[in-house]
């Protein structure tokens, strides 16, 4: 078998392990519990019902009809089953809607956040802690870099708080909550409006998971550069006359940053962490909300399944750069392990 | 050169002009960060002989009142109440005294088992190898992709957890990273010549692991250790920030929780959440700085020693 075809396998394999795990865990526990999740229902029913009638049939009824009655061990592979195929119930609080649909509406906005901002403070870390450890960046830039790193170990959460405070209640400048302005529905449209304040909602969130997520990359990626400098080649290429710049780009960047691909792959369960408090402190209809939604009405099958599609996506994150590496790399998928 | 390394007998320190505060384990860093610990454990004993803690029950003081120094508002700040109240009528000053050493016992309990757990895994990953080995590494490489807010999330809403449920329901995810790291350094350590002679010796492996490798990883386990705490801390924040913390007692994370729930921010009472977070910040800080010390303590190389050449 060849190293390459070994290699995705084993990634895949990871991918399919850290799934497991997770559904796992989250299907074990809520059994451990005293109580039972069907009375946990008809109960959250009666409280915004005001009255059940029959609701010892109701339990009955409802337990037989989510096999509640069978063994465990089938209940646990049809649970596996049924999350595989993105069938994750009904939710209890939105009833005749399903908990797949609620997650389809509010999945977007989470991975438009995600994606650009992590993307924004990945480059941002990495290009600052780059200039930070190369040689001959001018004094006054090595200087001021650091400035840029004063939040990094501020926690998003309380970062978010503190620019509510300040740009949203104190300046006015951007929007308190809300991930698009009143009227606009959360269906996405391409009209220039509709983009605008999406972007205008979109600044404060991004700039709490941006400057207290560069800091990690800027220190890792400048350990890195410092090291790569040491290196022979790198040497060389200065001695043969190349230009700052290419040596900078090509020579030094191009194999320092190799490390920080793991740290992305390895970091991904913070960020998405990091994340869902961030919109709930936006109140941004991403998946943070909606968990929030759930735990608010204390509504079992939301909480379960936007976690369980949540860990699913990172460990498809994980599973796609840890793909991509290789074709950055060469030398991954060469060695044995 | 300007900067040496020193080392020697004591009379060869004392000729190099180091005094007995150069000793490695009185590192200030270290030193600042442990008194403020010290400190926030003294006055979870203390404090209630300081301050009426009692005020930290609902209804037990005036609402909404601020901070004593704001006297340009309606109602004004009442030195009974040098931080202010909530609209629960919970007395600020009160809350923070009883909720710092709360929130300081779930990330002590959380980090501490999962750095037990994470020294037995990785000292087996690491000095047995094998298979062993690798079901160890790859189950806390899957685990470690796993966001353990939202699991946690699952867990805490079917249990409403105390303090102590809390930090154990943590524990379940702090054993990730310290086993991938003393499994690294168990990696390292297993070829070093003392651990090779060690076992020409017929030392048993446990007796390796215990005598010869753990009195060396003594500052990277505690360095650990105290970025686990915060990290710890940190994530039981992340939980009552959802609501999902402990309702009997006050700890930080929890009283942040409610003011969100009551509009502080926008009704400009930012002494809600603006106490709180500076106690937090108070305690992530003085955990980094013993981070960092121990660190220093771990590699001499970032300890240099300023030698004045005379």
């Amino acid at each position: 078998m060849s190293f390459t075809l070994k290699y995705i396998l084993q990634r895949v394999g990871m991918f399919f392990l850290t799934v497991w795990l997770g559904a796992t865990v989250i299907f074990i526990i809520p059994r451990l519990a005293p109580g039972d999740p069907v009375a946990a229902m008809i109960t959250q029913l009666q409280s915004q019902a005001g009255r059940v009638e029959n609701s010892a049939e109701m339990i009955a009824a409802w337990r037989a009809r989510f096999g509640l009655d069978d063994p465990m061990p089938i209940q646990y592979l049809r649970f596996l089953w049924n999350s595989l195929r993105f069938e994750l119930g009904y939710s209890l609080r939105f009833f005749p809607t399903t908990v797949e649909e609620l997650i389809a509406r509010n999945m977007p906005w989470t991975i438009r956040l995600l994606v650009v901002a992590t993307f924004v403070s990945v480059l941002g870390g990495n290009a600052i802690g780059a200039l930070m450890g190369w040689r001959h960046t001018p004094k006054l830039v090595q200087n001021l870099l650091p400035l840029a790193l004063t939040f990094s170990s501020v926690p998003p959460f309380m970062m978010a708080l503190g620019l509510i405070y300040v740009f949203a209640f104190g300046l006015d400048w951007f929007p308190v909550s809300q991930g698009i302005g009143r009227g606009l529905g959360t269906d996405w449209q391409w009209t220039w409006e509709y983009v605008k304040s999406a972007i205008h909602h979109a600044v404060l969130p991004m700039l709490a998971i941006f400057v207290t997520g560069m800091g990690g990359w800027a220190l890792g990626m400048r350990g890195m550069m410092i090291t790569t400098e040491g290196e022979d080649y790198m040497i060389l290429a200065q001695a043969k006359g190349l230009r700052p710049g290419r040596v900078f780009w090509r020579y030094g960047v191009r194999n320092a940053i190799l490390p920080q691909f793991t740290a992305v792959a390895l970091s991904m369960g913070w960020i998405v962490s990091g994340q869902i408090l961030v919109e709930h402190m936006f109140a941004y209809p991403g998946m943070g909300t909606l968990l929030n939604v759930g735990i608010m009405n204390g509504d079992y099958t939301l909480i379960q399944g936007v976690s369980f599609i949540l860990i699913m996506a990172t460990a498809l994150a994980v599973l796609l750069v840890d793909l991509i590496y290789p074709l950055l790399d060469p030398r991954i998928t060469y060695q044995r392990s | 050169m300007a900067m040496t390394t020193a080392e020697g007998r004591p009379a060869a320190r004392r000729a190099a002009g180091i005094s007995l505060w150069d000793y490695p384990w009185l590192n200030p860093k270290l030193l600042i960060g442990a008194t403020i610990v010290v400190l926030i454990i003294l006055m979870g004993f203390l404090g209630r002989f300081v301050w009426d803690i009692t005020l930290a029950q609902a209804a037990s003081s005036p609402l909404n009142l601020p901070p004593f120094w704001v006297q340009d508002s309606i109602p004004a700040g009442d030195p009974a109440h040098p931080l202010g109240t909530d609209n629960m009528g919970r007395d600020m000053l009160a809350l923070i005294i009883t909720g710092l050493p709360s929130s300081l016992r779930v990330g002590f309990i959380a980090a501490g088992v999962g750095m037990f757990v994470g020294v037995v895994l990785g000292f087996t990953s690491g000095f047995l190898g094998g298979w062993v080995d690798n079901v160890i590494r790859t189950v806390t490489d899957a685990a470690l992709t796993i966001p353990q807010l939202l699991v946690l999330v699952t867990l805490a809403a079917y249990i409403r957890p105390t303090v102590t449920v809390m930090a154990l329901l943590l524990a379940a995810f702090a054993w990730r990273g310290p086993t991938r790291l003393i499994r690294a350094q168990a990696l390292s350590m297993r070829e070093r010549g003392y651990v090779r002679m060690a076992r020409l010796s017929a030392s048993s492996t446990l007796s390796i692991i215990l005598v010869e490798m753990m009195p060396n990883l003594l500052p990277y386990l505690a360095a650990s250790l105290a970025g686990n705490i915060s990290g710890n801390i940190l994530a039981a924040t992340g939980l009552e920030l959802l609501g999902l913390g402990p309702t009997r007692v006050p700890t930080l994370g929890m009283t942040i929780y409610y003011s969100i729930r009551a509009s502080a921010v926008l009704r400009g009472m930012w002494w809600w959440w603006g106490f709180p977070i500076l106690a937090l910040v108070v305690i992530f800080t003085s955990f980094f700085l013993m981070a960092i010390g121990l660190d220093e303590i771990a590699n001499p190389r970032l300890r240099q020693l300023q030698v004045k050449e005379e």
